[in-house]
């Protein structure tokens, strides 16, 4: 399909054009620097982007399937992009979540994407962002990105939402103690899945004490056991998602972190547009230095040269 | 700048029967081969199937079947994907399927169809070449 068509399909909402373009964007295809140019951004204004994270089989899709049912009972269009590792070895992968969702398989409202990490050197964030934009522009309103926790790329995805769901069930506790480390402090809200398994309110009462501080600031609870597997705890996550949402809009810190994911992403890529020229760089000036000192010796000189022959 | 991309593909049981272990078997073959596998699980309609494979925008489809259905569903995956626009989408077929079907099949338009006695090697290389006779081999405009 050609550029235009493909713009005209997009507006249009035709599924194929949308994944036609998602596959220009998630490979840097030919057509994709005008896709690109061609996306309104006042279209992300009214949209919620949703990150779901957390260690593997603690309910992620399920949820994601719940939260679907129920924002497509409040009529929303939603886009779901669904994130698992690629195989270091042979680079490929296999991409499994669609198989929780596929109720709304039929639903032209409901647009889902599985990608894999494929071990971007800008971070997944270079492309998932991209992926989000094209999502906008197709009308989808909550847009959910699922991600396994266990690594770089969900920092990359927290960076991208608006709000992060980490999903947790009883006996993670090594995973509990892994995150904690990070990822739990950049997490919003917690989901204690599985709530129908022994071990979930021990697992409910040590979440609340770690996000008490910010629960005891505004009034808002951060904690929400659900039973994904039974559709129970939906509409009251839902809640908190919305009342969060208003508040970081209220406040302001929306906008703080959609203009920090902007930065972030345009330094991903302008270190990815420039890895080649410093690559053949560092490959033209062997030098028996530290290589930090290398590199800073290396950028000094790119800058004097600059100097020398300004274009 | 970007290196060569994987392949994607969907692998889909159509059908009722609920045994996924020759799905799931070309699934990891094909990921460890380098392909991106999207894995949509048992008892998918083929509309399901056609819809999924556009929202995915994969280049190939692996369909498998054991219940023996497979001359009505697999051809039901084709006229689905025609009717939703992507019948240009290669679709491979496997299961236990006897020599007079698969004659009736590619007939139908089936790009390849494999038995229980085809050799990993030789399903990986028809998906590999499915992926590249599709419109995918040439997507820029
Ligand atoms: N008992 C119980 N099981 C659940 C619940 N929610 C999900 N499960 C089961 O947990 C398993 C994993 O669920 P998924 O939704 O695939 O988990 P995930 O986090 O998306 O997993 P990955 O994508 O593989 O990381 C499945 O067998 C679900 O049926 C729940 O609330 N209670
Ligand atoms: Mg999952």
């Amino acid at each position: 399909m050609k550029t235009d068509e493909l713009l005209t399909g997009l507006r249009n909402r035709d599924p194929r054009a949308i994944g036609r373009i998602i596959s220009q964007v998630e490979n840097n295809g030919p057509q994709c620097r005008a896709i690109l140019a061609a996306l309104d951004p006042a279209a992300m204004d009214s949209t919620l982007v949703l990150g779901i994270t957390g260690p593997p089989g603690a309910g992620k899709s399920t949820l994601t399937g719940c939260l679907i049912r129920h924002l497509r009972g409040q009529g929303s269009r939603l886009g779901i992009i669904a994130v698992d590792p690629s195989s270091p070895i042979s680079g490929g992968a296999l991409l499994g979540d669609r198989i929780r969702i596929m109720d709304h398989a039929l639903d032209p409202d409901v647009i889902v994407r599985s990608m894999a990490s494929r071990g971007r050197l800008g971070g997944l964030c270079a492309t998932a962002g991209a992926v989000v934009r094209v999502l906008a522009a197709a009308g989808c309103e909550v847009i959910l990105i699922e991600t396994v926790g266990v690594g770089q790329s969900e920092m990359d995805i927290v960076r991208l939402a608006d709000l992060t769901l980490m999903v947790m069930a009883p006996g993670f506790g090594d995973d509990i103690q892994a995150m904690k480390a990070g990822l739990l402090e950049v997490t919003d809200l917690l989901v204690a899945n599985k709530g129908d398994q022994p071990g979930s309110e021990a697992l409910c009462l040590e979440m609340s004490a770690a996000f008490r501080d910010r629960s005891r600031a505004d009034g808002i609870e951060r904690v929400i056991q659900t039973v994904a597997a039974q559709n129970k705890g939906t509409s009251t996550l839902m809640n908190q998602i919305n009342t969060l949402n208003a508040r970081h809009l209220e406040i302001g810190i929306r906008a703080t972190r959609r203009q920090q994911s902007q930065e972030i992403e345009t330094l991903d890529w302008c270190l990815e547009l420039l890895r080649p020229q410093l690559l053949a760089a560092i490959r033209g000036h062997e030098q028996p230095l530290d290589p930090r000192l290398r590199a800073e010796q290396l950028i000094t000189d790119r800058d004097h040269d600059r100097q020398q022959q300004p274009q | 700048m970007s290196t060569t991309t994987p392949h994607r593909v969907l692998i889909a049981k159509p059908g009722l029967d609920g045994h996924d272990r020759g799905a799931k078997f070309i699934a990891r073959a094909l990921r460890d081969h380098g392909f991106e596998v999207i894995y949509t699980g048992i008892r998918r309609s083929p509309e399901e199937i056609a819809a999924a494979a556009i929202q995915e925008d994969v280049a190939a489809i692996g369909l498998s079947s054991l219940s023996g259905a497979h001359l009505r569903l697999f051809p039901a995956v084709l006229t689905a994907l025609k009717n939703q626009g992507a019948g240009d989408i290669p679709v491979l077929g496997g299961g236990v399927i006897p020599d007079e079907d698969i004659k009736t099949l590619l007939a139908a338009g089936l790009h390849a169809i494999f038995t229980p006695g085809t050799p990993a090697a030789t399903i990986i290389e028809a998906f590999r070449a499915a992926c590249q006779t599709g419109s995918h081999s040439d997507s820029d405009d």
